[in-house]
């Protein structure tokens, strides 16, 4: 490696000097092509040092190879229309950041990113697995995208009610967790998990639900199978769950379990460490008191995937074939997650965004606060949506059409029986798994 | 010098023939219309066009589609999700008109009385509907909330009147109702101003010699308001039709078409599918599928509502 001694430079202390000694190295072994400029579109931050440090590490870019980089912010639901026109007209930025899906539904106008994405994963210990399901087209070993990170979603709780319901540690199963969950709604600090059309949580919560009773959507051959007796097993328990949770779950949005866990009306939920920040770091202290109460911990396993399971908020670096400095914007992307960057930007966010390269678990942000040390390996939990099939469109569409949600939903409400919902939930997903 | 004198003559008669032309008043009538036309083909009609011919290809967000014929409206004939939403649209759009017009009529003649601080009331009564949608979207949802709601803290906390919140967006009816009330708290002011206003141009002498007549308070809003109201009725039912079928932002904002799709309108189904959903011909099918129906609702308006017949009596033609 050309640059390894970089490893030797940790932290803020040597960054400086670090960047004007790798300036000539970069730009000569990179080929960046002379007078390169490059336009990124990334979504906006959502903890807010996100976008000061991004903006800080770009710059640090443009310091070691005097390429100029414009780094513009869409919306999170202006991304992806963002996306599709960059990649329809074949203009706009060079670089986009964007969801996990869209690199796979674009993957013919996007430059090959292999080189890096080896070099990296050799560098840094290795891809986690679903980090190279992300990152490499379809059953290929072409990489078309860099995962940058993902948020997690496991349980959060407040630690002196599980005490209190008789657990002195998260349960582990799904018996345990229904008998958890039953004794909260006794004590009166219930559980509650979005059933609405939330595109996050309601996702996250019903993927888990389906996924660690061993359903899933499609099969490998992209099949749709989610109309089976693990599927129905799922949606059962589910009643059952439904049973312990907060009234008004079935209209949740994404941001009512924060509003809900914020004011001590649930003490269970699942969401991404952004929450414990924001309570942790109130300003009002009767919430503040809050944030010491909670912790987090994984999502029960069960029997399903024989390990744990989890939706993840992943974002996705591509580089698209219209730019005219395919070489400066692959090293970009290569600067951006070397660990003088990437790290800093991991614990500047408290671990918002995971590390998809196995090395950066031994960051120090894993160590700042055991509480969220649960978020570090996000993904090796994580699953995508549209698993076990491939990430494609009709994956993205039933995923926005919340058939998943829907399908538990209908359940918990008494619409349907589990046969029902999981038969409409199959007649929904064929009409855009078809062939 | 022959060619010199041709090519002055030839500029001569261009010359005529150019002044000719712009003191043709058909032609320079049509030069400056020329840009409000261009502005409207480009802003109005291409997307318009696009939207249609996009309802009959296969068109994803990720690549270009083909033509497939009716074969989207096809696939949404059968599809429950969407019949629900036409059903949902329709029962949105009835209900809210009738809520809107018969409270903004009522407004409309407490308002045309005369008050103490006139003016300020009918600026008041604006305030639903200057506010953005998106933000009274905003208060409503907090409104509806399952665990914040001030109604049902009221219900519950202050008065003691209920033992449990109410949902609001948990079940389908409660869900709908509770959208449509928004909608009609928000539709109201534009029905009572525009109604305000054609109630004042009604002459003061026709309810007078009704009064001579013998005539009692709702003999003459029955045979006097009603019918010298009803062309402005007729336009403003329109126009209200058409925004309350149209309407997209409440119920995004407020249930995002829960719970399990029972409150989705045509127009959050469109956007769903085709921007999320990246089904770009389908969501431009669902669209387009709103055509037929604004369509029905404009001709009910002008023709039925406007007739001379319905305004004037039966035997005045």
């Amino acid at each position: 490696m050309t640059i390894s001694r970089r490893d030797v430079l940790i932290g803020g202390a040597g960054l400086a000097a670090g960047a004007t000694l790798a300036a000539p190295s970069i730009a000569q072994t990179a080929n960046i092509e002379k007078g390169a400029t490059l336009r990124v579109l990334r979504p906006t931050k959502f903890v807010d040092p996100d976008q000061a440090i991004f903006d800080e590490n770009t710059a640090a870019f443009t310091k070691a190879t005097g390429v100029q980089v414009r780094v513009d912010y869409a919306s999170w639901e202006d991304l992806r229309p963002q996306t599709a026109v960059t990649a329809n007209t074949g203009a706009g930025p060079d670089v986009v950041v964007g969801w996990a899906d869209d690199p796979h539904i674009f993957a013919d106008k996007l430059v090959d990113l292999t080189g890096i994405a080896e070099d990296l994963g050799k560098k840094y210990g290795g891809w986690y697995p679903i980090a190279e399901k992300y990152g490499k087209k379809d059953k290929t070993n072409t990489w078309i995208s860099i995962p940058m990170g993902g948020s997690g979603g496991p349980a959060v709780y407040r630690e002196s009610w599980v005490k209190e319901a008789g657990f002195d540690k998260f349960p582990t199963d799904h018996a345990g967790f229904l008998d958890l969950c039953r004794k909260l709604k006794a004590n009166g600090h219930p559980a509650g998990f979005a059933l609405g059309n939330a595109v996050g949580d309601g996702n996250a919560f019903c993927n888990w639900l389906v996924w660690s009773h061993g359903g899933y959507m499609v099969d490998e051959n992209n099949k749709v199978a989610i109309n089976s007796k693990e599927t129905i097993e799922a949606l059962k328990y589910a009643k059952a769950l439904y049973e312990t949770f907060i009234p008004g779950t079935l209209s949740w949005l994404d941001i009512s379990n924060n509003k809900a866990l914020t004011a001590g009306e649930v003490g269970l939920t699942q969401n991404g460490v952004s929450l414990y920040f924001s309570i942790k770091n109130s300003k009002d202290e009767k919430i503040a008191a809050i944030g010491k109460d909670l912790n987090h911990a994984q999502m029960p396993v069960g029997a399903g995937v024989g390990r744990a399971t989890e939706t993840a908020l992943v974002i996705n670096a591509m580089v698209f074939k219209h730019t005219k400095f395919p070489n400066a914007a692959k090293e970009y992307l290569r600067f951006m997650m070397e660990k003088e960057q990437y790290d800093k930007w991991l614990t500047g966010c408290f671990g918002y965004w995971t590390q998809p390269l196995k090395a950066y678990a031994n960051s120090k942000v894993w160590e700042s606060d055991p509480k969220i040390l649960v978020y570090r390996d996000t993904w090796e939990r994580a699953l995508w949506s549209g698993y076990k099939g491939a990430i494609t469109e009709a994956a993205g569409t039933v995923n926005a059409e919340y058939v998943m949600v829907q399908m538990v939903a209908s359940v918990c409400a008494g619409q349907a029986t589990p046969e029902q919902a999981a038969a409409e939930a199959e007649r929904r997903a064929k009409r855009y798994y078809r062939t | 010098m022959t060619i010199a004198a041709e090519a002055r003559a030839g500029h001569q008669f261009s010359q005529g023939w150019l002044t000719r032309l712009f003191d043709y008043k058909p032609f320079l009538v049509f030069i400056c219309l020329l840009p409000a036309l261009g502005l409207l083909l480009v802003f109005l009609s291409y997307p318009l066009g696009l939207g249609v011919w996009l309802a009959f290809t296969d068109t994803r967000i990720g690549r270009a589609g083909y033509f497939i014929g009716f074969e989207n409206f096809q696939s949404l004939w059968h599809d429950p999700v969407f019949i629900t939403s036409v059903w949902n649209t329709l029962l949105y759009t009835g209900v809210a008109t009738i809520g809107k017009f018969g409270l903004g009529l009522w407004l409309a003649l407490l308002l045309n009385n005369h008050l103490p601080f006139k003016s300020l009331l009918r600026a008041l009564i604006l305030v639903p509907w200057i506010v953005p949608t998106v933000l009274s979207a905003i208060a409503f949802w907090w409104i509806y909330d399952p665990q914040f709601s001030i109604i049902s803290y009221i219900l519950v906390d202050v008065l003691g009147w209920r033992e449990t919140y109410i949902d609001f967006l948990g079940a389908p009816w409660p869900a709908r109702f509770s959208l449509i009330a928004a909608n009609i708290w928000r539709g109201i002011p534009f029905v009572a101003i525009s109604l305000l206003a054609g109630l004042q141009t009604i002459s003061p002498a026709l309810y007078e010699a009704a009064m001579l007549d013998g005539a009692n308070a709702w003999q003459r809003f029955r045979h006097v308001t009603l019918p010298m109201l009803m062309p402005i009725l007729a336009v403003v039912l329109t126009f209200s039709v058409l925004f309350t079928f149209t309407d997209f932002q409440l119920v995004y904002a407020i249930t995002r078409g829960g719970p399990i799709n029972s409150t989705h309108l045509m127009a959050t189904l469109a956007f769903q599918r085709g921007i999320p959903g990246g089904q770009l011909g389908e969501g431009a099918a669902i669209a387009v599928a709103m055509i037929p129906f604004l369509v029905m609702a404009t001709l009910f308006s002008y023709f039925a509502l406007a007739r001379r017949k319905w305004q004037q009596g039966e035997d005045n033609d």
